[in-house]
This record gives structure tokens, sequence and C-alpha cells, in this order.
């Protein structure tokens, strides 16, 4: 498979902010890549720089596999982006707007165009003025979907979009995909990534802490085990990778590191298992301890 | 590096298209209020100065009065295309400048600041076409003006009307190619705008130090001898009178427009292409006040602590730029009034424009009572543009929050309403004061002339809050009712008005001081129209649904 984006070393300070400081990434091509990472930590300006509105100050970024600075135009034929603060001018209409960008990326698909306003219940007459947030989004969305391009950049995109609208976003991107599109897909509304993403990267101060598939990155983290036992367990605690024990009688709960389940597992049946669950980490706990360790660095 | 590749201009033409049609009325209005003072002045000079003695007798005047040349440039012929010329030039070159400068902010720094050009760049946009489309843009609007004057005065002689008509269109180029270049080093479009119009400015007060320094050769044989001084070389606007329309015209200077436009245009095309979007090459604010990374920082600790506070925080920066604007100006005028009653002393006809806009009284008083007018009108424009603010937070979704609060509709507009009423008396004040200063007598009877106007400005600004209160939609109409006061106040009394167009103005009721008889009848009548239009509209905004 040939990559859609492939971001190695990026560097770019503001004054003395470093707002990237040595940023790696890969996006395959045709895949969901999700794009994760606490408020401030670069993602805005990694999509920037990928936008070529921004020039790193070091690094090496290739999108589609030209140079997104020095390439721009040619690489924003290809591409659809859209902001997660959509401002659109006061007395323009949402469809004129919605054209503009179409036009601005080399044309629309008129059908696609009319679909999507239904699907989006989108009143594209109205004027830019009096859009509700979620109605300014959906004008971006609108623009996105209907052109005919390789790439979509989407930061975050659903902020201010109700549940079911939430819903037709996903069916878009499901659609997009399965035509062969690429999606960068930066969002901090986690059902939505793990519904949708092959793959995420999260990053953390400007720097990639974690990438890879979901399953991947699981794999990394802790699954909570919760068993019934017929008998009393013991040697649980001296087992490497268990954290948090917690035994009360018969029952135990525990959580183990994810490639050490195996040892407790064979633990738990010495006793004698009456009912066991297990379950694998969810994005939030994976996302929320990279989280936490960026608190515990500040 | 600036190579001007092909790719860099892509998407040029979609976004010229947009510019004009997003600006269609705005330009149309500016360029037709410019082309309306050039084209009528012909006849409104003619019916002051109708013969050549006349005319040269004026001429002999303006040119002997360094205050005259100052103001508004040399004259160069007595024929009716020359004094249009001078008269109207210098201001026309002004106003194109503005429109200019305008446009070219409005389509550059203003589009990213707002975060609309991030989403425009994604498309298949060059780096370098939001700005050939803003300059474009300015392009089309200066070429329909300068057609407009050459075909409106070819009446007075076609090759002077096409030198005034390019004249004017290349000042505005001029300041347009150096709003590109100012738009591509600050951050905020309202500093781009600010430190454009510092520079224009600047050029005009230029062109006036040169221009009163020496004669130019007009107090001799006109358009021959002498020259301007190098101050007013230095200066565009000091070219657009250089070029010197109907008066032996001298093209090549149309040259200097062409260089400076070009020269101006290639930095900021260079600037553009090497920044990132969104970004300046200056910091916003001072370096005391730089935060990290040249981020703008206020106080970590905010100390506003009430509505009235806030609109005070808000307007403040707007009270005091109007204040030091009235004063000087006041001072400027004050100091011209000596002069000025020397000038019209003479002429039948202007003493009696004077004394239809001042009174009948000496012609000193006269030309006072005219000029404080004047102010009271123009504070017109401050108050409207003061109450309006109301609208602007309603419509912008910033008055939701604050109304959210433990804050009454009506203590959320009176902070703004006192600032409106309250310093549009300060601003008249200091004008009142600058003419004391200036003219150095009569400070009683001046001061007073000034406050007169209040109760005038006050229902202008009373019909805002009637507007805004009772038809929000409605609200921006102010404006117009200030600018038809306006006109009324400027040109009726030179055109000639019935009585009855003057008396629709407020400013028509008031006494004509100083000089004049005070009356208190139309004083106290105005100021309660202004408290009951005030009271409408507050009862109004207390009822009606909040726009968002």
């Amino acid at each position: 498979m040939t990559k859609a984006i492939t971001v190695s070393g990026l560097h770019k300070s503001f004054g003395k902010t470093h707002a990237l400081d040595g940023l790696d990434l890969t996006v395959e091509t045709g895949e969901v890549h999700g794009f994760l990472g606490p408020n401030g930590s670069g993602k805005s300006t990694t999509i920037r720089v990928l936008l070529g509105l921004l020039r790193a100050d070091s690094g090496a970024a290739q999108v589609l596999g030209r140079d997104p600075w020095a390439d721009a135009v040619e690489v924003h034929r290809r591409i659809a982006y859209v902001p997660g603060d959509v401002t659109l001018w006061r007395n323009l209409s949402g469809g004129e707007v919605i054209d503009l960008y179409g036009r601005l990326r080399g044309g629309l698909d008129a059908a696609r165009r009319a679909d999507l306003i239904d699907r989006f219940e989108l009143d594209p007459a109205k004027k830019g003025r009096t859009y509700s947030k979620g109605n300014r989004q959906k004008v971006a969305l609108v623009a996105a979907f209907a052109s005919d391009v390789d790439l979509l950049i989407l930061d975050e995109p659903t902020s201010g979009l109700d549940p079911l609208m939430e819903e037709v976003f996903q069916r878009c991107v499901e659609e997009e995909r399965d035509r062969g599109r690429t999606i960068l897909l930066s969002s901090h509304i986690l059902s939505e990534v793990e519904e949708l993403c092959d793959r995420v990267s999260i990053i953390r101060r400007g720097r990639t802490v974690e990438s890879g598939s979901l399953a991947d990155l699981r794999h990394l983290t802790r699954t909570s085990v919760t068993a019934e036992l017929a008998g009393t367990p013991n040697g649980l605690a001296h087992l490497p990778g268990v954290h948090d024990l917690d035994v009360q009688g018969h029952r135990v709960k525990l959580q183990v590191d994810t490639d050490k389940l195996d040892a407790v597992l064979r633990q738990l049946s010495e006793s004698g298992v009456r009912s066991l669950t297990s379950t694998p980490p969810t994005l939030e706990e994976l996302f929320l301890r990279h989280y936490q360790e960026e608190a515990a660095a500040r | 590096m600036s190579t001007l590749a092909a790719p860099q201009l892509t998407g040029t033409g979609i976004l010229l298209r947009f510019a004009l049609r997003r600006d269609r009325l705005m330009i149309a209005l500016w360029i037709g209020v410019n082309a309306l003072m050039v084209l009528s002045m012909p006849n409104s000079l003619k019916s002051l100065y109708g013969t050549p003695e006349e005319r040269a007798d004026l001429i002999h005047q303006v040119s002997t009065n360094a205050s005259f040349r100052a103001l508004i440039g040399p004259v160069f012929d007595t024929s009716l295309g020359a004094l249009t010329a001078w008269r109207v030039g210098v201001y026309a070159g002004l106003l194109a400048a503005v429109m200019s400068l305008l446009i070219v902010v409005r389509h550059t720094r203003d589009e990213e600041e707002s975060g609309r050009q991030e989403l425009v760049a994604s498309g298949m946009v060059g780096r370098r076409a939001s700005l050939t489309a803003a300059l474009l843009a300015a392009g089309v609007a200066n070429t329909v003006l300068a057609l407009l004057v050459t075909v409106g005065l070819a009446g007075q002689g076609a090759v002077g009307a096409l030198a005034l008509g390019l004249g004017v269109a290349a000042v505005g180029m001029v300041f347009a190619t150096m709003a590109a270049i100012v738009a591509q080093l600050t951050e905020s479009a309202r500093l781009a705008r600010g430190l454009t119009a510092a520079v224009l400015g600047a050029a005009f007060v230029l062109r006036a130090a040169g221009d009163s320094a020496t004669d130019g050769g007009t107090s001799q044989a006109f358009g021959t001898g002498g020259g301007s001084s190098v101050l007013t070389w230095l200066s565009p606007l000091g070219w657009l009178e250089n070029l010197r329309p109907y008066a032996a015209e001298r093209w090549w200077v149309l040259l200097l427009f062409a260089a400076a436009t070009l020269v101006q245009a290639a930095v900021a095309y260079e600037l553009a292409g090497r920044r990132d979007v969104g970004m300046s090459f200056l910091p916003t604010l001072p370096h005391c006040l730089k935060g990290v990374g040249g981020t703008p920082m206020g106080p970590t600790i905010g100390r506003l602590g009430s509505a009235g506070a806030l609109a005070w925080r808000l307007q403040r920066g707007s009270v005091y730029g109007w204040s030091v604007a009235f004063f000087l100006v006041g001072v400027v005028y004050g100091g011209l009034t000596d002069g000025v009653a020397d000038l019209v002393g003479d002429n039948e006809k202007a003493r009696e424009v004077f004394q239809r806009m001042g009174g009948q009284s000496g012609i000193t008083d006269a030309f006072l009572a005219s000029m404080v007018g004047m102010m009271g009108l123009i504070a017109a424009l401050y108050v409207v543009g003061s109450v309006l603010r109301l609208n602007g937070e309603e419509t912008s979704g910033r008055a939701e929050p604050v109304l959210a609060h433990a804050v009454g509709r009506l203590r959320w507009a009176g902070g703004h309403l006192a600032v409106a009423f309250g310093g549009s008396a300060l601003i008249m004040l200091l004008a009142g004061l600058g003419f004391v200063v200036g003219y150095g007598e009569e400070a009683g009877p001046i001061l007073g002339a000034a406050l007169v106007q209040l109760p005038a400005v006050w229902v202008i600004g009373g019909l805002a809050v009637a507007l805004y209160g009772l038809l929000p939609r409605a609200a921006p109409a102010a404006w117009g009712v200030a600018g038809a006061v306006l006109l009324i106040g400027w040109v009726g009394p030179a055109l000639d008005a019935p009585q009855s167009v003057l008396d629709l103005s407020p400013f028509g009721h008031l006494p004509k001081l100083p000089g004049g008889e005070m009356s208190w009848g139309p004083v106290l009548l105005l100021t309660g129209l202004a408290v009951a239009l005030v009271a409408a509209g507050l009862a109004g905004l207390r009822r009606r649904d909040l726009t968002t």
C-alpha cells in the first residue's frame, strides 16, 4: 500500500513555543486514520502544515506524494478540508459558500451535493449569519464530501453536530472509505474514532507517542478482569503485570497488562473459575492514560 | 525567490469574482459618493464664481494664504476645470485611497484573521491568489472611478478630465498596494487599516506642509513658474496636484504613481510568499505586552466587574480617538478663521452661503458657527456608531452570555448609552476647546456654540436607540439618517435648498452661535425629543426578543 501522508521529524516553533517537536505521522492510502491528542498538543498545527498553510521549520512532510508547501495547489486539487470552527460570511448563503469551496477545489458533484444537503438536513438558502455552529459545520462537511478528492482532512469536524447528524457523518465517512479515499480524522469524540478508524496516532506536546491499529494499541494497555472463583485465589499478587488487585472472598477484580493476560488466566483456573468477564481497554482508557501522563509531565 | 509561477495565482479569477460579488454595494457606494463630489463641483463653483475675474480674484486670495494652500493645495488655472481639480482633487484622492485600502485589507488580512482564509486556502488556491484578487478588485473599483470622472467632467475639457480621473485612481492604487504590504506585516486587520490610514494621513500632512511652504508659482504665471516643495513631492497626494489636471498636464507624473504601485506590489508579493497563513511579520502588540511567541496578552486577572465597565472597556479606544481628532480639527479650523474672513469678505455669494449656515452676523462669527456646526454633524456619526455597538454586540452573540448573567437589559444598554451620549458631550467640548486654542478669542461664546449642538446630536443618537430597540433589523438605517443630516447640513446651504428641507435636520433648528441669539425653546424641545426617543427604544428593547 502506498502512503497518503508521511511526516517525519516535523518541527515548528512560534517564537519560544515549540508547537511541533519532531512529530511523525504515516497515513496509508485508503485508511481512516484517527489523530488524537490533548488540547494544544499540535494537531491543528500539523494539519496546517499538511495543508501548506504553515511552513515547517524542519522535517519532512509529504501529502499524496508531494510537498505540501511547494506544490500546495496541486495537493489541494486532491484534498478536502473541514476545520473544527467554520466561519462563514455573514451575508452569503450556505449554498453559495458550498459552491465557492467546490469551485476552489475544481468542481462539485451536483447530485452528491443535493444528496448530502438532504441527508444533513441543511437549508442552503439561509445566510451565513443565521446558521448555528452545527449548521456552519454542515456547510463545510457538504462541500468536502461532495468534492471529488483522494484525501479528506477533518479537524474535529463534528463538534456542534447533534447525535443524528453525527450518525450521518459516520455513514458519509464509511462511504468515502469504501470508495477508496483516505481520511485523516482529528477528533475528541472517542466513540467516533473507535467506530471509524483503522489506525490511530496519539500525539502529545508536538510528538507522536503511540501509533498503530486499535488492536495494537490495546495490546499495550491493560485488560480488566472480574472473576468469580470456586476457591480462594492465591499467587495473583506476585504475577508480573497485575495491577489494582481487589480480592473479596471468592470475587477477584484486577487489571493486567494485556500481554500478561495468559499467566493470570492460568492462575485463576487453578482455583476453579465459576464466571469470568474480561474487558479490553476502551480507547477512552488508552487515551486517558496518555492525557494523565501529559498532566503529570507538566 | 518571488517567482510568479502560475500555481501561485491559481484561483485568482474565482476569488476576484467572489470579492466583487461580496462588495458590490460597498464599492458602488464609495465610487458613487466620490464621483458625485467631483462631478457636482463645476456647477457649484460656477454659481459662486461665475466670471473669470471673480475666479482670478479667488485664486489670488487662496494662493497668498498659506492655510488654504495647506488645506486644499495650490490652483494652477482660472478655468472651472482647474478650479474643480483644485477644490476636490486631493479629497477625491483621499477617498479613493481609503476605499482601496479597505478593499485590500478586507480581502487579505480580514479573511485570515477571521479564519475563513484557512478553508479557502485549502482549496486549489495559490499562495498569492488572495492578494492578487484583492488588488485586482481595488483596480476594478479605481478604474470605474477614473472612467466616471473622465466622462463626467469631459464637459470641462476631456484631457483635463482624463488626467484628474487617472490621478485619483492612481492615488487609490498606490494605497491599495501600500495596504497590501501592511496586511502582510500585522496580525490584525484593524491594525492594518489603521497603519495604512496613518500613512495616508502622513501623505496628507506632507503635501499640506509642502504646499503651505511654497506657493508653487501659482500667484505668478499659472502653471509655469516655481515648483512644489520637496515635501509635496514626497506625498502621492502631492503627485496628484503636480499632475496638474486642466493646467498643462504633466503626464510624466503618472510614471511616479506607476513605479510606486509596482514596487509596493512586488514587496507585498515577496512577503506574501514567505509567510505562514494567519501569521505576520510584526507582533500585534508592543514588546512589553507580548507573550510567548508574540501572542497578544492581556492581564491574567481581569478587573472588569460590571456591564458598564465592559461597555467602557469596549468603547474607550474609540472615545480617545474621537477626542483627539475633534480637538485637533478644532485647532486647525480655529486657526483658519481669520484667513477665511478676509477671503470670503469680498465675495457676496460665498458670504451668503456662510451666513445661511452660520447665521446673520459678522463673517468671522458666521464662519465659526458654520464650522462648529459641522463638528456637530460629524459628532452625530460618533453617536450613531457608539449606540449601534449595542446592535453589534447583540447580533454577534456577544451580548447573550452577558445578559445571561444577573444583568438586566437596561443596565447592559445603559452602559453603552452612557458612553455614547456622554462621549458626544466630551468630544464637542474638546472641539470647542480646540477652536478656542486655534482662534485665541471668544472662549465663552465658542464653547457655548459647541455645546449647543448637543441636543441635535442626541436626537440623532436617540433615533438610533429607538430604531435599535423597536426595529433591530433596521438599526443600521441610523447611519442613513446621520448621513442625510450630514448632507443637508453640508451642501444644503450651498445648493440653495429650500428652508423646508433644511428644517428636516435637527441641526437646522439650533440657534446660530456664536453671533446669533440664544433661544432656549428649540434646545429644550430637541433635548426632550432625544429623551423620548431613548425611552421608546429602551422600552422596545425590554419587550422584544434578542436577535441571535
